[in-house]
């Protein structure tokens, strides 16, 4: 292969890394000549994104489905104002091109599958998983162990991030070494039911960026065989020990799994809507007509108490946050109706199906929640 | 000899918001068991309901994942700092 040569306008470009040792000429031509594909463009792929893009990375593919909504601009900061609505990998790939037009983008307007995956991660040098739930994760590991490529893993929640790479091609451990099996579905919050501190996702972002550049140019220590903790309250970093697992499914010395699987069932994550069924529902308008009736039910809020001053639905009777649901129930009233609310629905369904467990028959889940009550009811309510 | 647990973000409601939790115990099993029952709810997310410590929760005892020293039969001589380290998945 030719050795790729830099024109003037990229020397100029990027002069501070050619006059490190370290990176050189040689280096900016390995970068010139490498290539990762992000999976996701939210929260992680953003500054994966811009800093690949200054560094140089030759070709950066972008995954992602989504559009840009306002409320990931708290944090997704390679979307900008101008692009909400438009795309994520078309607003990524807008903001790239003008960053540095000396590189290609392909953007991927799809949800990663175990139909598509292999073929969308085939013609690139390193992986990088900035997902944001546990079946994209676990496919995006067993995909990067069956291609043998490096996979630069980043994930965050609230104020606390986790950052490694896994590499089975040099011997460390996989994501399944690190956890064998995902939580049950609603165990663990996401990001959007969880809330994130903005400025997390850079700070987790930028260092699987390093580590993705690392491994392009093969200087420094790898962050193989090592998870990387931090936490922004206490402004922590800590370092963790990981190692590979002889009897991993995927990675091991006997895998078990040589394919790629169904990985929503891995997860235990059904196509049937959750176990709420039409009976046990009601929506904002029907809410609304039956709150101004004589026979009015009983409104109960599942949100967090500070939800609740940022959106509410007037007339809640009472506050209690799922997670303290499971005490409160015997002091409700089993023969008065009960409506139930969350943000999306969501938690309110969980909570449905919380009462109907322990015997109460009257209790009916808002559908779309807050959220919904705004489109539907009174635009108002603001939207979270 | 006291241990501290350093308890994660996304597991601290269940313990009065506390980021860590200090007990003594002369094994890892033995603590966990301590903080359980100190903190009921926790346990829930910490233990299948066969009574298996969860397989998306990691126990370190300093940076030593449990797994590849004695599991929950590590023993603890005091001063270490034990964690538990959950999967999370957020990224957008």
């Amino acid at each position: 292969m030719q050795p790729t040569k830099l024109s003037n306008e990229e020397i100029a470009r990027y002069s501070r890394h050619l006059i490190m040792p370290e990176v050189g000429m040689e280096g900016q031509r390995k970068l010139k000549q490498g290539s990762v594909l992000l999976i996701g463009t939210g929260g992680l792929g953003s500054p994966l994104a811009l800093y690949l893009a200054a560094a140089g990375v030759g070709h950066i593919g972008l995954v992602d489905f989504d559009v840009v909504d306002a409320s990931n601009l708290q944090r997704q900061i390679v979307h900008g104002t101008s692009t909400v609505g438009v795309a994520k990998t078309e607003s990524a790939r807008r903001r790239l091109h003008d960053l540095n037009p000396h590189i290609d983008v392909s953007a991927y307007e799809a949800q990663i599958t175990s139909a598509n995956a292999l073929d969308l991660m085939r013609p690139y040098d390193v992986i990088v998983d900035g997902t944001d739930n546990f079946p994209t994760r676990y496919l995006t590991n067993d995909a990067s162990v069956l291609l043998g490529k490096p996979n630069v893993y980043g994930s965050i929640f609230r104020f606390e991030g986790q950052a490694t790479v896994f590499s089975s091609r040099s011997g460390g451990p996989c994501y399944r070494c690190l956890y064998p099996e995902p939580p049950p579905p609603g165990l663990v919050p996401s990001c959007a039911e969880g809330g994130v501190l903005g400025v997390l996702p850079g700070v987790i972002g930028a260092i699987q960026a390093t580590e993705a550049i690392k491994l392009l140019t093969g200087i420094g220590e790898p962050l193989i065989g090592r998870l990387m903790l931090y936490d922004a309250l206490g402004m922590h970093f800590r370092e963790l020990k990981l190692r590979r697992d002889p009897v991993c499914p995927v990675c091991g010395d006997h895998p078990t799994i040589t394919a790629l699987i169904d990985y929503d069932a891995f997860c235990g994550i059904t196509q049937s809507p959750p176990p709420a069924t039409g009976d046990d529902e009601i929506t904002p308008r029907e809410l609304a007509d039956w709150l101004r009736r004589a026979d009015r039910p009983f409104l109960l809020d599942v949100r967090n108490p500070y939800e609740a001053e940022i959106a509410d639905i007037p007339g809640a009777d009472r506050i209690v946050p799922l997670d303290q649901l499971e005490r409160a129930i015997p002091e409700f009233d089993r023969d008065r109706e009960l409506v139930i609310y969350c943000r999306s629905g969501v938690r309110s369904g969980q909570a449905v199906a919380m009462f109907k467990r322990t015997g109460f028959t009257r209790v009916k889940n808002l559908v779309g929640g807050v959220l919904r009550w705004s489109d539907d009811v009174d635009p108002t309510v603001a939207k979270y | 000899m006291p241990v501290t647990v350093t308890i994660p973000t996304a597991l601290r409601q269940y313990v009065e918001n506390q980021a860590s939790v200090t007990l003594e115990a002369d094994s890892v099993g033995a603590l966990l068991r301590a903080l359980t029952e100190r903190h009921p709810e926790l346990g829930r997310h910490l233990y299948s309901e066969q009574g298996k410590l969860r397989s998306f929760v990691n126990i370190y005892v300093g940076d030593e994942d449990i797994r590849f020293l004695d599991g929950e039969q590590t023993a603890l001589q005091g001063g270490e700092q034990v964690s538990i380290i959950p999967a999370i998945a957020g990224g957008r």
